[in-house]
């Protein structure tokens, strides 16, 4: 049966990595940046889960069947997102006209 | 290298797949699918989330300072080494390591009940200070209507990430315990694999969930 | 073994062991893995639920046959209305062909012996079962009257009905939907016959993927919506609620992010069927055979982004109504190829006119006409005017009876011989073909017009000038009730009185068709060995009498 095996130094790696990344977010979240405090915080979480899709997961090592499924998950969220705030978003752009 | 007598004793090979190839390549894919559901399922959640902090982002980040940062912290990164204790378990299923297999898969239940245990102390300390929506909340002096909304996401997302967690801590023992009567081996590992595979997934929503609730407004 | 088809003469039915006679006993049933067992499984209690949700038609259409509301109070009209939608399309519709036909056919037309996770599948029924049994004791409790869409706060906070119960047993109904569309998909992926390539399948099986994928994607938003719901009504608050600064058009947002793809899930399956009836009764493979293919991906894609048409004067933002506008006319696109190349394939090919053709013509004119309504409710101008009237009612039931009903019984019919081993009696099966499509276009067109003309959906009372058209909708009714009773009586006598059925009744390809009928618990004895496109008819065929 096929299967990577993958060496347990890696593992400690990507483990030590996710630490860092940890602590890098709960520092950087200390300082006012503005509208970057977000972005730095959503970009750290997508490495870490970047980090435990591939490496954990095996999603590395994977058939693109995999990768295509798991891509699919995201972008089915990204598109709810996106189109839901659309609304949102735009709501203010356009008052009610007076006598309404 | 595998023997298939080995893995036909085991009773490895279910009666409709060709070969195990197939089994393994079914059931690993067969998770995955499952996984995008339960991406889509949190994903509502983190839809509401984002309209909500996108609506009232002061009321939030005044809401997340209620939440202790370096308990959360703490606990992320206990849940992470669960994710390297369950990552290296089926490092020793797939070289038939029965003992450290078994071992490790404790180790990744321990980690995750340690976790549970934290939330469980976090839960009871804001029902203490009457911050739980529906059951006993109570708005502090000058507190917006708003604040509730953030508990409400606070509660329902890291409490369906709890049962999640319960669920996998359940499986792990079911799989601890097969892996003791040597049911796993280099030749027949998937169902550790496939576990491992939703148990990543948990600690995955956790990684976003930790910034999100406790790390909004923490610099004031 | 090849796709060719072959007429074998038909052996004795109890002299050979197949999928219906292996075992026997309640046991043998309920504790089955066989995939072909599961879907019978389905076909009754999905049977059941239809007359439960046609039920609560009849009294409603009763009602409307006299201006005044004069046959039940108010109360229990939004009721009815709220009960026969949630049944019919919860646990009918969505599940009707993927767990029946689907089950049944998946394995077989790739040549396997069964679907990858048998056990899940059978705990998939269970599930239903469950999720169904709650959702009748909510309606024996008094029952739900918030519309199935559930809006909130109504649903949330000021409905007296049971909600929760309801809303859990569409909550569990859901799981198993997703379980058998996991299923699909891996048993698709995975356990396809040596040399059978994608763009070899039938076109049954590219609808049902397409279909599992939205099942996938969708359905556990709409979970999460009704646990959110059902918090909302315990806890006493929510996110939805106003006084919190929530908005109840998040819940709207949520729900039809399913309820969307939902009619997709809905109408995906009836057009494989179509697909094959289209080809096999023409005797000619089907006319652009991958742009079909892809139409269905595309429609299964494009259906995820149209929700918010639903929302239109919901006081969604102009601005997104605008974009979701652009997209619903877009979705329009895929099934008008899938329309066009069905006509394509009838044109020059050896047409019969069987039972199962006749609701594939039925199908493709209703759906039609559905659809290019649709087109009219895109328009952000015109919806503003036809939104929440008959108008929206007819449109959906032209879609859903008169297109996903009538791809049904024709998958039925068609594939009848292989699940039971017995033909239909073909005259009785053509009546009742006809007067359904009569009956259908009675109760549903009248419709479009009282919608236009304004009178508005959900409502028990109605402006005097309205009847005759009312009348006229509630007797159509009761000619299509009747001519659905009719299958059901025929069906069953055939299953004991039946004519034999030979392996291949049809002469049609597919690999279903190289089984005796019914087939074998395993199906296949061997593997087979696919080497040709699907759909391979000569020109020098015999027609079909």
């Amino acid at each position: 049966m096929s299967g990577h095996i993958v060496s347990p130094k890696l593992y400690y790696g990507i483990f030590a990595a996710l630490l860092v990344l940890t602590a890098a977010t709960t520092g950087a979240a200390r300082f006012d940046l503005g509208p970057m405090n977000v972005v730095i915080a959503l970009a750290i979480a997508g490495c870490k889960a970047l980090l435990v899709a591939l490496f954990f997961m095996h999603v590395r090592y994977s058939k693109p069947l995999v990768w295509v499924a798991a891509a699919s998950g995201l972008l089915w969220l990204a598109i709810m997102l996106a189109l839901t705030l659309t609304d949102y978003y735009s709501r203010e752009w356009f008052p009610a006209p007076r006598g309404w | 290298m595998s023997d298939p007598r080995v893995s036909e004793a085991r009773g490895a090979l279910a009666h409709h797949f060709d070969d195990l190839e197939q089994q393994h390549d079914a059931a690993t894919l067969g998770m995955w699918v499952f996984l995008v559901t339960e991406i889509m399922f949190f994903g509502g959640l983190f839809l509401g989330y984002t309209v909500y902090r996108w609506k009232y982002p002061h009321i939030f980040a005044d809401a997340s300072r209620h939440l202790d940062t370096t308990i959360g912290a703490v606990n992320t990164a206990v849940l992470l080494a669960s994710s390297l204790t369950m990552a290296l378990a089926v490092h020793a299923a797939q070289t038939s390591r029965r003992r450290a297999l078994v071992g490790l898969l404790l180790a990744t239940m321990l980690l995750g009940s340690v976790f549970l245990g934290v939330k469980a102390y976090e839960y009871r300390d804001k029902y203490v200070h009457h911050l739980v929506p529906g059951v006993d909340f109570v708005y502090e002096p000058g507190a917006r209507p708003q604040l509730q909304i953030f508990f409400l996401f606070y509660f329902f997302m890291t409490g369906m990430h709890a049962l999640h967690m319960v669920i996998g801590i359940g499986l792990l023992g079911v799989i601890a315990a097969l892996a003791w009567r040597g049911r796993y081996g280099a030749d027949y590992y998937n169902p550790v694999e496939v576990t491992g595979l939703y148990w990543h997934f948990v600690d995955i929503v956790w990684i976003f969930l930790f910034p999100l609730l406790y790390l909004i407004g923490a610099h004031l | 073994m090849s796709t060719a088809v072959t007429e074998t003469p038909a052996p004795p039915l109890e002299s050979r062991e197949h999928y219906l006679n292996v075992h026997y006993g309640v046991k043998s049933w309920l504790l089955t893995t066989d995939h072909k067992r599961i879907a019978l499984l389905y076909l009754v209690t999905i049977t059941l639920f239809f007359f439960v949700g046609g039920a609560f038609a009849v009294l409603m259409r009763l009602e409307l046959m006299t201006p005044r509301g004069d046959l039940v109070q108010a109360e229990t009209y939004n009721k009815l209305f709220t009960m026969h939608g949630l049944i019919m399309v919860f646990f009918f519709l969505i599940p009707s062909i993927p767990a029946v036909l689907g089950n049944f056919l998946v394995p077989m037309m790739i040549g396997a012996r069964d679907l990858a996770f048998p056990k899940l599948n059978l705990l998939s029924w269970y599930i239903f079962v469950a999720g169904g049994t709650l959702a009748l004791v909510s309606a024996i409790s008094g029952g739900v009257d918030t519309g199935w869409t559930f809006y909130t706060p109504y649903s949330s906070t000021y409905s007296n009905t049971h909600v929760i119960v309801m809303g859990l047993g569409v909550f569990i109904a859901g799981f198993s939907s997703i379980l058998t569309g996991l299923n699909f998909i891996v048993t698709i992926h995975t356990m396809r016959a040596p040399g059978l390539t994608w763009f070899r399948l039938p076109l049954f099986i590219w609808s049902t993927y397409a279909t599992s994928l939205i099942i996938i994607l969708g359905t556990p938003v709409l979970a999460i919506t009704i646990v959110l719901l059902a918090l909302e009504r315990l806890l006493r608050v929510g996110i939805f609620d106003p006084a919190l600064g929530g908005d109840p058009i998040l819940f709207q947002h949520m729900f039809w992010f399913y309820s969307h793809p939902a009619v997709y899930i809905m109408i995906l399956p009836g057009m494989g069927v179509i697909s094959e009836l289209v080809t096999a009764f023409s005797r000619k493979r089907v006319f652009g055979y991958s742009f079909v293919a892809f139409a269905s991906l595309a429609i299964a894609v494009l259906g995820f982004l149209v929700w918010g048409h639903h929302m239109f004067v919901s006081s969604q933002s102009v601005y997104a109504g605008l974009v979701f506008s652009v997209l619903s006319f877009m979705v329009a696109i895929p099934s008008a190829v899938k329309v066009f190349n069905w006509t394509a394939t009838l044109y020059r090919g050896s047409i019969s006119y069987q039972t199962p053709m006749l609701y594939a013509f039925g199908f493709i004119g209703l759906f039609t006409l559905g659809g290019l309504t649709g087109l009219f409710l895109a328009s952000l101008a015109i919806d503003v005017h036809v939104t929440d009237t008959y108008f929206v009612v007819a449109h959906f039931h032209y879609i859903m009876v008169g297109g996903m009903v009538m791809a049904y019984l024709g998958g039925i019919h068609y594939w009848w011989p292989k699940i039971s081993g017995r033909m239909y009696p073909e005259v009785w099966a053509r009546f009742s073909a006809l007067v359904i499509f009569a009956g259908f276009n009675l109760t549903f067109f009248p419709q479009f017009i009282l919608g236009y003309l304004g009178m508005p959906r959900r409502y028990w009372a109605y402006p005097e000038e309205f009847q005759v058209l009312n009348v006229m909708s509630t007797a159509g009714a009761s000619i299509l009730g009747l001519g659905y009773l009719i299958p059901m009586i025929y069906l069953v006598w055939s299953m004991r009185y039946g004519r034999p059925a030979p392996d291949n009744p049809w002469r049609a390809t597919g690999l279903e068709w190289t089984t005796p009928s019914p087939p074998p618990t395993e199906n296949f004895d061997a593997p087979p060995i696919v080497t040709e496109e699907a759909y391979t008819y000569s020109k020098e065929e015999p027609e079909l009498v």
